[in-house]
């Protein structure tokens, strides 16, 4: 993996003479000392990241954090006090105003909070501003703007004009205008954060599809860590001007770097960030026609567990408890008879909220592939050790669930 | 007791000295020269209206104020029109307003550009800011005889008067303009790579439009103020009946001029408001500037009456 982006020990300092604020900087001042001493804002200090090709990057931060500052002097619209930011070989901190904007048109675009689409032109033309920008001919510039637009559904508002379209729509314009030039990196400064809720999420989830298919890099400024856990590959959290932690969701969900992080992490929405596969064990089944019941249940006191799957081949066959089993005493006794054939199943990539109604089943959770094959399982504790933010609490000795029988069907 | 007993400053023999001595023996052939294109424009203008025939001009203008304004505005440019020639004063008319293009034309080529210039930079702003109050607050009677003495007498020197005169609001409202456009379409337009040309071509000019075209119809009711005033420096149309009136107490005269002067003044006024109106794009702030100026454009009407 070859990193696209690269920034290094990058300052923001606003005002005249931004030097004196780095010195007091380096000295150890804070920037709220910095600024009542010498009127200077610290807007950002010291950042430092490479984002990969092809990977969401999420500045997350509150309100004054530096988030838009920093985001706008990747691609020079704010110019660094010091500090290196690389796209490929280019330093966008230290070029001349001609291979900044060669870089803009080719490289890198922005899509911003309250939209900036331009007033006084149509939709398909502020979706092909940027290649107009570039001198594209007006044949392949509408070309590609209705395709960009096409990408965000919006082909059929193509001749519209911005002020008649809603929120969230105009977003896609802008989202549109920020794609059709092919960028590699694309911008997006709390790009969401104009929309309501509902809209907001639609989003969040159009962007991931969209991006599955572009694999654009992506820089995306939030404030709200849950958008940040959702999007992002790798996410930076910011606090005047410096970054607290740089991790992936789950490091910073699991072990927050300060008091900081972990206040934000209190709140989130564990059943919106994690998925299946984050808390799914391994599925350690037994086999159909091999293993006998003894060896389920010794396999159960093992593992810890009340129920194990069992598998035909690849193929998931039923699920068998402990409590099924011991129920018939020391007779040996054929798996398939004790087997109960609905259980619940779910996608790795299912986010917690929607294993609720199987994790209250009682019985463990199949992680299972397009191909019906088993690749984990989730035990119901985990899922709701998980959503309470309890994921280390030790796991409950076995004691068989009541009433397994009553499983509700699976979603198979 | 008083600060003259000591000292007396002769200021108009210093300003005698520069006008006299140093501007009018040197710059003479320059000045003469500035008078060219003016002329030629005028010529060309007042030509042309003067082969049009009259209804064929009332015509185009009755359609441009039914496309523009609306019906009520195309019927009263057809009773104006019709009432001016009825009056005997088509010619001269027709003369006032080939001056008052011309002027509008000149403010327009020189007023847009240092506007958008002005609006670029704070301290370019600084520098034409106070020129275009002194230009505003300055009556015009006291430039007239400077220009008399570098342009000497005529349709072309009445024009640079008029011109002078009429030149602040285009320069401010471009300048505002430029200035008002939203900073985030700034950001968006130059975070796609646009050039200089291209951010004022695409973004800037389109978005203050509105405001530029405010502007203009300012500088066109100042034109249209400054009839009167320019024909006393042998400027001629509805200027020179207006003054040959009042020089002979002759107030029939007088305020057949006048009359002439504010048709023409209200039926150009609502004809640039409506192109304004068309042009761009509705925004609050805008809309409001452009009803602020309504309301001064109405005033200017007014003077213009008085001075009728
Ligand atoms: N042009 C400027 N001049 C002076 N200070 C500025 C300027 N722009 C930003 N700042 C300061 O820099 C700091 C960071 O601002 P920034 O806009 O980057 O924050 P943000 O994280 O994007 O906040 P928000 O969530 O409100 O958009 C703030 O203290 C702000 O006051
Ligand atoms: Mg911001």
């Amino acid at each position: 993996m070859t990193a696209k982006l690269r920034v290094q020990n990058v300052y923001k300092v606003f005002g005249d003479a931004p030097q004196e604020a780095l010195t007091r900087l380096e000295k150890g001042e804070s920037k709220e000392q910095i600024f009542s001493e010498t009127g200077l804002t610290v807007g950002v200090q010291d950042a430092s990241f490479d984002v990969e090709e092809g990977e969401i990057f999420v500045v997350m931060g509150l309100s004054g954090s530096g988030k838009s500052t920093l985001v706008r002097m990747l691609n020079g619209l704010i110019p660094p006090t010091s500090g290196h930011i690389l796209i490929d070989d280019d330093d966008v901190a230290n070029c001349t105003p001609e291979q900044l904007r060669e870089i803009r048109r080719q490289k890198i675009t922005m899509v911003f909070q309250h939209f900036a689409l331009f007033p006084h032109k149509t939709v398909a033309d502020n979706a092909g501003y940027g290649l107009r920008i570039k001198g594209v001919n007006p044949k392949e510039r509408r070309e590609r703007a209705v395709k960009a637009l096409g990408q965000v559904g919006l082909a059929a508002h193509a001749d519209s004009f911005p002020s008649e379209l809603s929120g969230g729509m105009q977003q896609r314009v802008g989202l549109a205008r920020g794609l059709a030039t092919d960028p590699q990196i694309l911008l997006m400064d709390e790009p969401f954060g104009a929309l309501d809720p509902l809209i907001r999420r639609e989003m969040q989830d159009e962007l991931i599809v969209l991006q599955r298919q572009l694999k654009k890099t992506i820089i995306f400024i939030t404030h709200d860590l849950n958008e940040a856990l959702i999007l992002g590959d790798k996410i930076a959290i910011m606090k005047d001007g410096q970054f607290v932690q740089v991790g992936t969701a789950q490091e910073i969900v699991s072990n927050p770097a300060d008091d900081y992080v972990a206040a934000f992490v209190a709140d989130i929405d564990r059943g919106r960030v994690f998925t299946a596969d984050d808390v799914s064990n391994e599925p350690a089944p037994v086999k159909l026609g091999q293993d006998t019941a003894q060896d389920a249940m010794r396999s159960m006191e093992e593992l810890n567990r009340n129920a194990l799957y069992v598998v035909d081949g690849d193929q998931v066959a039923g699920v068998v408890t402990y409590r099924d089993l011991a129920g018939a005493g020391d007779q040996p006794q054929d798996l398939a008879d004790a087997m109960v054939t609905e259980y619940p199943t779910a996608d790795g990539d299912a986010q917690l909220h929607e294993l609720y109604a199987a994790a209250s089943s009682g019985l463990p959770i199949a992680v299972t592939d397009e191909n019906n094959k088993l690749v984990g399982v989730v035990e119901p504790e985990a899922v709701f050790a998980q959503l309470s933010g309890e994921e280390s609490a030790a796991p409950e000795p076995p004691n068989a669930p009541d009433e397994t029988g009553a499983t509700k069907p699976g979603a198979a | 007791m008083s600060p003259a007993d000591l000292l007396t400053i002769p200021f108009d023999d210093w300003v005698n000295f520069l006008v006299r001595d140093i501007l009018v023996p040197n710059f003479r052939p320059f000045f003469r020269a500035i008078q060219v294109p003016i002329t030629g424009v005028l010529n060309a203008l007042d030509a042309f209206f003067a082969f049009v025939p009259m209804l064929i001009t009332t015509a185009v203008f009755a359609l441009l104020a039914w496309r523009y304004v609306g019906r009520g505005m195309a019927i009263f440019t057809v009773v104006g029109f019709f009432f001016i020639d009825m009056i005997e004063l088509w010619p001269e008319t027709m003369t006032t307003l080939s001056m008052i293009i011309t002027s509008v034309l000149f403010c327009t080529v020189i007023g847009v550009p240092i506007g958008i210039l002005v609006a670029r930079g704070d301290r370019a702003w600084k520098i034409v800011r106070p020129i275009l109050d002194v230009m505003q607050t300055v009556p015009s009677f006291v430039y007239l005889v400077p220009i008399v003495m570098l342009f000497g007498v005529g349709m072309a020197p009445g024009i640079i008067a008029t011109i002078i005169f009429a030149l602040p609001p285009i320069i401010r409202l471009t300048n505002l303009g430029i200035r008002n456009v939203r900073g985030d379409l700034i950001e968006a337009a130059e975070a796609f790579g646009s050039t200089t040309w291209q951010m004022l071509w695409e973004v800037q000019f389109p978005l203050a439009l509105r405001t530029i075209m405010a502007g203009l119809n300012q500088t066109l009711m100042l034109a249209l103020s400054m009839v009167v005033i320019a024909a006393l420096i042998g400027a001629g149309g509805l200027g020179l009946v207006v003054n040959t009136g009042l020089g002979r107490l002759d107030v029939g005269g007088a305020t057949a001029g006048g009359v002439g002067i504010v048709i023409l003044a209200i039926v150009l006024d609502r004809i640039t408001q409506g192109l304004g109106e068309d042009n761009g794009v509705a925004t609050m702030s805008l809309r409001q500037t452009f009803l602020s100026l309504f309301r001064r454009g109405s005033s200017t009407v007014g003077e213009t009456k008085k001075a009728g």
